[in-house]
């Protein structure tokens, strides 16, 4: 019986990584994920009879809840509010780590002390527990930004490094007592809070717009947590998956960095565009002199040009305007324009967050183009539009050497013969800095909601 | 857990690490957040974890069972958001 269970888990784990592997084609992958749910499906029913045919009925009952919740989430959640939707996941896996972990804990400690419980063991379950903490607490901290219930800026206070440092020094302390000796039930406590607190103190100086890079390396702290748990319960199908999701998770996390020219380390430690405020306008702001234009004027340049890219940034997501982007696209192509969008690697607030707006609005994928590949044609195209981007198209990343974003690639709007920025305001962007953008001779704004003026501008257009 | 037993779950670890590197480095940006959600579907695998746990004894049985309510949200909920997204992603007709 045992050796069919372990070769069911065999299985699940080949499934797990061709799943994965699938995952890398577009056509392929919706095939990935339905195997990698099977996958999961094969390892929890061979869970199930490896715990002998009397399975308790709490089993069922607990998953037929924690099941019927997922899906209804699934099936609700608004394809703007995916970033929120994936940190509370994410959240949740970690805190699962947790309670296995304090689980095996509780009963090595407490229920059945004449247990033997060796160092490997011990230790699995410390880590288990501190690193399913940090990602909950941290996902949940992340959520709450992403959703607005907290401040999406960073918010920095003094001695918040030294704090964060002396907390993890008691979590390392605690875990040497529970090490020590297993009974030690208060030090296990503490610690498991200590990681709660932890995880909300390391996100909350994370400001918006590096919240794609704290989502990636969350993902990878829960794929980290359910491979210790694989060390608790020395279970080999946690261990490869935990590190495939911890690898996944580092991968994309590199990505995200690499995309703003920033260090993983200064994007942890926070407080980025912070000092400079980002409140209306900057210092320099009355110097720049901005041309306006409005909506008439906006659709006769788009409806005499030949070329066009539209460049998507987290403000299309707020304004939920990526259905009538997609209405404009449809009219401009039907008059014979050649119509195409840039994605930069962190435009909004996850990887590959507008693909999948623009994806749910039917804009098909392979007019998503990537930075590098687009970057040479802006040049050669009559008419760019921004739509609720803002850093990723500041020139000031390869002019001015002493600005914030210095060296990070951006997108080279400015170098088209007309840029249109649709913006609601003059407000300054993520890094709280002007945007000389604005300034230029060739870039004219369209002030007003994304979603308001671009309807308004279509409908123009269908007139012309 | 014996030593021996440790280091061929280290070998796994490392291994499995690897492969994912391998696998993961080549998808294209458009797929970032479905590949996100879905290897967020997996890291629930603590789920088989949670099972495990619900076996005997009492308070131990009782995290047991929060920790496989979390696990088949995190589970269910994962896979059926990551398919929905896929769902969406069409080439032009």
């Amino acid at each position: 019986m045992n050796i069919f269970i372990q070769l069911t888990y065999l299985v699940a784990t080949i499934l797990f990584i061709v799943g994965i592997k699938k995952l890398n084609r577009t056509q392929e992958a919706r095939q990935g994920n339905m195997l990698s749910a099977f996958a999961m499906l094969l390892a929890v029913v061979a869970t199930l009879v490896k715990s002998g045919l009397v399975t308790p009925i709490e089993i069922f009952v607990c998953m037929l809840i924690g099941g019927a919740i997922g899906l209804i989430w699934a099936k609700k959640v608004e394809m703007t509010q995916m970033p929120e939707m994936v940190a509370i996941f994410n959240g949740f896996g970690g805190i699962a780590s947790l309670f296995v972990a304090f689980s095996d804990y509780w009963t090595r400690a407490v229920e059945q002390p004449s247990l033997s419980t060796d160092a490997i063991t011990i230790v699995s379950i410390l880590l288990s527990v501190l690193i399913g903490g940090i990602t909950f607490s941290g996902s949940m901290t992340a959520y709450g930004k992403l959703s607005g219930k907290i401040s999406g800026n960073a918010i920095v206070f003094k001695g918040q490094h030294l704090l964060n440092l002396v907390l993890f020094v008691v979590a390392i302390v605690c875990g040497m007592l529970v090490a020590i000796e297993t009974g030690s039930v208060m030090a296990m406590v503490v610690m498991g809070v200590v990681s709660l607190v932890l995880g909300i103190l390391v996100v909350i100086p994370i400001g918006g717009a590096d919240m794609p890079v704290v989502i990636s390396l969350l993902n990878s702290y829960s794929g980290m947590a359910a491979c210790t748990t694989g060390f608790v319960l020395n279970n080999s199908v946690l261990i490869v998956t935990g590190a495939l999701v911890g690898a996944s998770g580092i991968i994309l996390t590199q990505i995200m960095c690499k995309a703003m020219n920033r260090s993983l380390v200064s994007v942890l430690l926070g407080g980025f565009g912070a000092k400079s405020g980002s409140g209306e306008g900057g210092p320099s702001g009355s110097e720049m002199v901005i041309k306006e234009v409005g909506v008439e004027e906006a659709a006769m340049i788009f409806d005499s040009s030949s070329s066009v890219i539209i460049v998507p940034g987290y403000g299309m997501a707020v304004a939920q305007a990526q259905h009538v982007v997609r209405e404009m696209m449809d009219l401009l192509q039907a008059k014979g324009v050649n119509v195409r969008f840039a994605i930069h690697p962190v435009a909004g607030r996850m990887p590959g967050h507008m693909n999948v707006l623009l994806a749910e609005s039917n804009v098909p994928y392979d007019k998503l183009i990537e930075m590098d590949q687009i970057n040479d044609d802006f040049a050669n195209t009559d008419v760019v539009l921004v739509v609720g981007a803002n850093d990723v198209v500041n020139p000031a990343a390869r002019t001015n050497p002493a600005s914030p974003i210095y060296e990070m690639p951006i997108l080279n709007v400015d170098k088209a013969r007309t840029v249109i920025v649709s913006k609601r305001s003059m407000a300054a962007g993520y890094a709280g800095i002007e945007n000389e953008l604005f300034g230029y001779p060739n870039c004219l704004m369209l002030f007003g909601d994304a979603k308001s003026t671009l309807t308004k501008m279509v409908g123009e257009l269908k007139e012309l | 857990m014996s030593i021996e037993n440790f280091i061929f779950l280290l070998y796994i670890l490392v291994l499995a690490s690897y492969c994912g590197f391998e696998l993961i480095s080549k998808v294209p940006p458009t797929l970032h957040t479905p590949l996100m959600s879905g290897s967020n579907a997996i890291s629930g695998i603590t789920i088989v974890g949670a099972i495990l746990c619900i076996q005997e004894g009492e308070y131990s049985k009782y995290m047991g069972m929060v920790a496989l309510v979390f696990a088949t949200i995190n589970v269910v909920g994962g896979y059926a958001v990551t398919d929905r997204m896929l769902q969406m992603f069409k080439k032009k007709k």
